[in-house]
This record gives structure tokens, C-alpha cells and sequence, in this order.
């Protein structure tokens, strides 16, 4: 921006934005990303090779699981939330964090805490057994009392804003915690055994155990994994593409319809179970409907480089951006169309539920996640730009093949799986016993590790060009920028 | 009809409720008297330019 329009915007000059604590998040996102994909690709190779299972309790699949999905979901995906929540609230209130730098530390030293509790306690075998919500009792008590503290942080830099509009993102960063704040508190409500001891019991028993893990379990997806990257993507993709998004008044019905619905989707989990028949179809009803604003976002997303397409052949953070909102809308697709009840019939338990769920954590997640590091880290760092443009190119290309082989891996095994369980002989006998299905999915179980390896060779590249951008390295390359068209004969 | 029967006729027809709050939402958000506005509020996050 130019001189004269910086001394007539007056007081902006002045705000000094509480970032020090940021970068330790953005540092912390990329290391527990490469952590938690780590740990993926063995668990990976685990089910492909069981013998990898070492025979040791620490390291069976049934232990390493957990790690690899709060990894990449609360550790990756958790710093990431806090990493850009907290970067964007200060920069569109235009203000500073309520509770300052030292606020900011609290939360960064709190969070990882709780992650390094909680690994620590799924290696040894310390579990509540609920899927995405594994910590014991007092690893939860902990995660409250940091949650709380986001909470009164997030919220009270909203009141002490400059700017009188509360900008869009900030609205689904809010939802977001709220949401997990109230999930957290009602899925882990339990009694625990002794004071000194890790175990305890859920207070919830039978059919509604089942349906508040799941009404937890699903809106963990819908506000942990979509409404705080959607906060994301409404930020960062107009500064990334330096346009505003497509339609502001989509972004409100989008963000209302998104809150009113997930929220009901929970029991298509628990299709052709105990749960009373009518909750089964509410919650088919209620995932369909989420379509709508499902699309209506992504759309907003996507057409805001609308007459700046141009912008993808040359940016590759972009490219990384749109990509990901691009995979949005397919497992927005994907996940509604699992929850009809013909269609869940066949895809629950089986590996086409896994492709499904790495489609939006890989493509949506991971890669808005990548996009805002790589935004985020020249700005936080004061540098001029990112390292190398071209490595953030590899990597985008690398992960992307990585997806694509772990998907339709996933795809044809579960499809596979699911038709050799319902498959009958002339006799009416199962035609093919449980074993035969592991056997017939092993060459599925090689490709999907090798995507795995490919995304985790991806995330790598990442950590040397944030490392060379950190050290404030500039490689020297040629430009993305095509040379202008020489029309036919001009040459000579 | 006394209050609490008021209250539990009320209650039971939550969906409408809700169904209402929406459409006064997009009527609010879709209204072209406010265009102007949210095209503003659109503008909100390259307004930090200067401040680091």
C-alpha cells in the first residue's frame, strides 16, 4: 500500500499484532503433521504387513491408530486452528490479542501438553475407547481448562475490536469453539475410578453411549475439521488470490445453514444398529440436506478467483488452496451420498469409509492447512517471499498423486470388501469367509501405504522450504510467469 | 389456555422457529439495502495492510 493511503488510514500504523506465539503454533502444526502422517504410513504398512506389529503392546496397531488420528486431527490440524484463529481474529478486528503474548503462551504450551499427555497415554494402553475422544479423564480436564482460556481469548479480542463488523471467518472460528467446547464436555462427562488412577467410567451406558460418541464423532468432523478450516478458507483465500470472496451475503446463509444442520447429522453412523429406526433416517435426512451449504461454500470458495483464474498457473500456494476447496466439495458429495441407508449398507465398515475420510482430511484439511503455512510463514517471519516456489510446486504434485493412489485405493478395496460380505452361495451360505476379504485387500493395503509415503514425502519437502524461508534463504528460480505470445512470423 | 400449555405448543414447534430465524437471516443477508454494506465488510481483511 502506498505511503499517502497508510497516513490516512491513521491508528492502523501503530497496531503491533501479537505474533511471537503464532509462529511457535505455525512450527508446532508442520511438526505434527510430519509426526502424525509418520505414524500413518506405518500403521499403513501395519495392516499390509502385520508382522510390523512388532509384538509389543506399544506399538500394535490398536495403540498406534489413536496416535496417528489425534495426531493429524487435534495436533496437526488443532495448532493449524490455533495458528490462524488467533492470527486472524487480531488482523480483522484490528487489535491485539485480549490477554497478550503471554495469553497466547499459555495456549501453546497448554495444547501441546495435552497432545503429548494424551499420545504418551494411548502407547500405554491408557484409553477411554472412544474413537476421536481416546484421552482419560484427566487428560480432558486439562484440554477444558485450555479450551476455556481459547475461548475467553478468542472472544474477548472480538469485543475489543476496532473494526465494528465481525468478518466472516472469525464468525466460523467462534462456532467452531464453542461447539468443540460443549462436544468435549458432554461426550467425556465420567466417573473416575480413584483419584490417583487413569481409569474411569462414561457416565452414558447402551444405545445413548453410542449416540453421543457419534453426535460428538460427527460434529468433531463438522466444526473441529470444517467450520475452523472453513474460518480458514475465508480468510486466506482472498488474501492469498488479493480479491474478496465471491459474495459476502453467501458466506452469512452458508455459515447459518452449516451451524443449524451438522449438528443433526450425528446418527448416520449408526445406521442398522440398536438406535430407534427414526433417528437412523433424521440423521440420513439431515446429511443430505447438508449439500447445500456444503456447495454453497465451496462455491464461494472457488469463484472468488472467478476472473482471476490466471492466478492458479502462476501461484502455487493458490493452486494448493483451491485444490483443497475442490476436494471439499468432493467429500461434501461423497459423505451425504455414504449416509443413505442402501448405500451405507454396504460402504460401513469398510475401507471405502477410510477413503472417504482421508479425501477430506488429505485434500480439504491438510491442504488448506498448506496453503496457510505457506502463506503464513513469510509473513510472520518478515520475509519478502517463501524459499522456492517451485518446491512448493513438488510438493503440491507429490501429495496430490499420494491422495489420488490412497483414494482409489481405498475405494475399490471397501467396494470390494463390502460385496464380498453380502455375497451368498446357490445354498444360501456366506460365500466367502472374513479371511478371504483381509487376502483380497492386501494389494489395496501396498498402494494405499505408498500414497501415504508420497504425502509424507510432500509434507517434507514443506519442512526444508519453511526451514531455508525461516533462516531467510531466497532461492533463486525462474518465474512462473509464461513469456508473452509470439504470433507465427513475428520471430524474425 | 394457560401459560404452560402456551409454552408447550410453542415448544413443539421448534422446526418452524428455527425455519423462521433462517429466512429472516437470508432475507437480512439477500435485502439490497444492505448490498453496499457487506460488500464493505467483504473488504475487511486487506484493511491490516500497514499494521505489520
Amino acid at each position: 500500500m502506498s505511503a499517502a493511503l497508510a497516513a490516512t488510514s491513521g491508528a492502523n500504523v501503530s497496531i503491533q499484532y501479537n505474533e511471537a506465539f503464532v509462529r511457535k503454533f505455525v512450527i508446532a502444526t508442520i511438526f505434527w503433521g510430519v509426526v502424525g502422517m509418520l505414524v500413518g504410513v506405518v500403521i499403513a504398512f501395519q495392516l499390509a504387513f502385520p508382522v510390523l506389529n512388532l509384538d509389543l503392546p506399544w506399538t500394535t496397531f490398536g495403540r498406534l491408530r489413536p496416535v496417528h488420528t489425534s495426531a493429524v486431527i487435534f495436533a496437526f490440524g488443532g495448532n493449524a486452528l490455533f495458528a490462524t484463529s488467533l492470527y486472524v481474529v487480531q488482523r480483522t478486528c484490528r487489535t491485539t490479542l485480549f490477554g497478550g503474548e503471554a495469553m497466547g503462551n499459555f495456549l501453546f504450551w497448554g495444547f501441546q501438553l495435552f497432545i503429548v499427555l494424551a499420545a504418551s497415554g494411548y502407547v500405554l494402553g491408557i484409553t477411554q475407547s472412544k474413537e476421536y475422544a481416546e484421552p482419560e479423564w484427566y487428560v480432558d480436564l486439562w484440554l477444558t481448562i485450555v479450551w476455556v482460556a481459547y475461548l475467553i481469548c478468542f472472544a474477548g479480542t472480538l469485543m475489543k475490536r476496532k473494526e465494528p463488523h465481525i468478518y466472516v471467518a472469525n464468525w466460523f472460528f467462534l462456532a467452531f469453539i464453542i461447539t468443540v467446547a460443549m462436544l468435549h464436555l458432554v461426550n467425556n462427562a465420567a466417573v473416575p475410578v480413584s483419584f490417583f488412577g487413569t481409569k474411569s467410567y462414561i457416565v452414558w451406558a447402551g444405545v445413548q453411549d453410542a449416540m453421543t460418541q457419534w453426535w460428538y464423532g460427527h460434529n468433531a468432523v463438522g466444526f473441529f475439521l470444517t467450520a475452523g478450516f472453513l474460518g480458514m478458507m475465508y480468510y486466506f483465500v482472498p488474501k492469498q488470490a488479493d480479491r474478496p470472496v465471491y459474495s459476502y451475503r453467501l458466506s452469512i446463509v452458508h455459515f447459518w445453514t452449516l451451524i443449524f444442520l451438522y449438528i443433526w447429522a450425528g446418527p448416520h453412523h449408526l445406521h442398522y444398529t440398536a438406535l430407534p429406526d427414526w433417528a437412523q433416517t433424521l440423521g440420513m435426512t439431515f446429511s443430505i440436506i447438508l449439500w447445500m451449504p456444503s456447495w454453497g461454500g465451496m462455491i464461494n470458495g472457488i469463484m472468488t478467483l472467478s476472473g482471476a483464474w490466471d492466478k492458479l498457473r502462476t501461484d502455487p500456494i493458490l493452486r494448493f488452496m483451491v485444490a483443497s476447496v475442490a476436494f471439499y466439495g468432493m467429500s461434501t458429495f461423497e459423505g451425504p451420498m455414504m449416509s443413505i441407508k442402501a448405500v451405507n449398507s454396504l460402504s460401513h465398515y469398510t475401507d471405502w469409509t477410510i477413503g472417504h475420510v482421508h479425501s477430506g482430511a488429505l485434500g480439504w484439511v491438510a491442504f488448506i492447512t498448506f496453503g496457510c503455512m505457506y502463506n503464513l510463514v513469510p509473513a510472520l517471519w518478515k520475509r519478502e517471499r517463501l524459499y522456492s516456489l517451485r518446491l512448493v510446486t513438488y510438493h503440491f504434485w507429490i501429495s496430490t498423486i499420494g491422495i489420488v493412489l490412497y483414494i482409489t485405493a481405498m475405494w475399490i478395496s471397501g467396494i470390494m470388501q463390502g460385496l464380498m460380505w453380502r455375497a451368498y452361495d446357490s445354498l444360501g451360505f456366506l460365500q466367502y469367509s472374513f479371511i478371504e476379504t483381509v487376502e483380497a485387500m492386501h494389494p489395496y493395503y501396498v498402494i494405499r501405504a505408498f500414497g501415504g509415503v508420497l504425502f509424507l514425502v510432500g509434507a517434507l519437502i514443506m519442512v526444508y522450504n519453511v526451514w531455508k524461508t525461516i533462516k531467510g534463504d531466497l532461492r533463486t528460480e525462474e518465474s512462473f510467469e509464461q513469456p508473452a505470445h509470439v504470433p507465427a512470423g513475428a520471430a524474425e | 389456555m394457560d401459560l404452560t400449555e402456551l409454552y408447550e405448543t410453542a415448544r413443539s414447534l421448534w422446526v418452524v422457529w428455527l425455519m423462521v430465524l433462517f429466512l429472516g437471516i437470508v432475507f437480512w443477508a439477500f435485502r439490497p439495502k444492505n448490498k453496499k454494506r457487506f460488500e464493505d465488510d467483504a473488504q475487511i481483511p486487506f484493511k491490516d495492510e500497514n499494521g505489520g
